[in-house]
């Protein structure tokens, strides 16, 4: 979806400032905030394509003008209510009204493997790639209203595969309907004036992941 | 419900006053989940107490220590970073992580343009900057703009590759080992690897008045 989460080549967003000897969490909140998310991901209601997704689809005012914590408190509640482990009414009176089903919640003795394993998005099917590294591509012009990884700036861009990655889950799909599409992922170098115009530096280029889905040979 | 995440400290104050806004809708959806069997309170505090105290950027900074004073282990690193990760007893087996090298002609420089990917099993949690519209919006159309107001501008002859983390790889920036540093032991080449190295914003650098 072109929301404004897709802020690559923006202008008017000001300057970076790096906080000196930031704490991990601000508050409180933004550390519970944090871990109960991680926590309902471990009943696998959803994926982590479906969370980005969930976060993508705050209103674009309350996005731009939200804490990052809050971002994944709107995403959490969202799949909370989609997904059925707590109604709309639970959420809005904070009362209970059934314990969940047959479930188990992620123990503290399972959190080290819960954190290593719940992000393996490599698959093993045998899929042959498109592409191999040195070939030139043209990215689509496609501006679905879904989920994608393909970045607004990089859209309809040409560019050269600079290495293949394997067989990945197709995030854009595993987003919208859990079709998870086994493709190759590669890492596609743009040069920067491809993307930016004769002002930006010769020398500098943006390196992109991208799918079989998102390319066709140039 | 009970307070289940407790600091020594509590600078701002915040527990003593209402709660408002996010902190209260948070500490009501927790109780929420946690009476309806949704979520463990030991659990919520075990993974805050892994970013705050075990997972961070030492981690990161023990890679790239072991990568200067080992040219055999910087192979592996390159060649198949979460392997050579996990080598080190840290937690880099689930996370495919991509190893990127500077040179004194190429510098590697890593963004989220979409979300806030970042590579938390060297890393830890990111910090505010990195997941910011700022870095998002200008670290693909300005990289060199945004090195310059960090202070760490780059010169013309220098290649500069950006890396919008798109995908589930997650990139880690090995820095150059600064001169000044022959003969120090991997510890202390560790103490001088910053987060904002392994992001590629920043260089490893021997701090000033650095007794060596």
């Amino acid at each position: 979806m072109n929301g404004v989460h897709d802020m690559g080549g923006m202008h008017g967003m000001g300057p970076v400032v790096i906080e000196m000897d930031e704490p991990v969490f601000h508050s409180e909140w933004e550390a519970r905030a944090y871990a109960i998310t991680v926590a309902a991901a471990f009943h696998r209601k959803w994926n982590i394509d479906m969370s980005r997704y969930s976060r993508e689809r705050m209103p674009p005012a309350r996005y731009l003008a939200a804490s990052y914590y809050e971002r994944w408190l709107f995403g959490l509640e969202t799949l909370l209510v989609e997904q059925g482990l707590v109604t709309a009414t639970e959420l809005e009176t904070g009362c209970a009204e059934a314990k969940a089903g047959d479930v188990s919640a992620l123990g503290a003795s399972d959190v080290a493997t819960f954190l290593r394993n719940r992000r393996h998005a490599r698959l093993d099917d045998d899929v042959a790639p498109r592409f191999k590294p040195g070939e030139r591509v043209l990215t689509h012009n496609d501006h679905p209203v879904g989920h994608t990884r393909l970045p607004r700036y990089a859209r309809g861009k040409r560019g050269v595969i600079d290495r293949d990655h394997g067989v990945f889950i197709f995030p854009d799909t595993h987003a919208m309907t859990r079709d998870k599409k086994p493709q190759h992922c590669y890492s596609v170098r743009f040069a920067a004036r491809e993307l930016w115009g004769p002002g930006a530096c010769a020398r500098d280029s943006v390196y992109v992941d991208l799918w079989d889905d998102h390319l066709d040979a140039a | 419900m009970s307070d289940h995440h407790h600091h020594d400290d509590d600078p701002i104050g915040e527990h003593d006053r209402p709660l408002s806004g996010p902190a209260l809708r948070v500490k009501a959806l927790e109780s929420l989940l946690v009476e309806k069997g949704l979520v463990d309170p030991a659990a919520l505090d075990e993974l805050i107490d892994t970013f705050e105290t075990r997972v961070g950027p030492r981690n990161g900074a023990r890679v790239v220590a072991r990568a200067w004073v080992d040219p055999a282990y910087k192979q592996r690193l390159l060649a198949n970073g979460g392997a050579a990760i996990a080598e080190l007893g840290l937690a880099g087996r689930g996370e495919e992580i991509v190893v990127l090298e500077n040179t004194p002609k190429v510098r590697n420089m890593v963004v989220c343009t979409l979300c806030s990917c970042y590579p938390w099993s060297v890393l830890g949690l990111p910090p505010v900057w990195y997941k910011s519209a700022p870095y998002r919006s200008r670290a693909v159309i300005d990289p060199r703009g945004v090195l310059k107001e960090l202070g760490g501008e780059i010169p013309d002859d220098v290649e500069l590759r950006v890396w919008d983390s798109t995908a589930e790889l997650r990139y880690l920036v090995l820095p150059e080992r600064p001169a000044g540093t022959e003969g120090w032991s991997e510890g202390q080449l560790a103490e001088i690897v910053t987060r904002d190295a392994m992001i590629g914003v920043a260089q490893a650098a021997v701090p000033a008045g650095s007794g060596r």
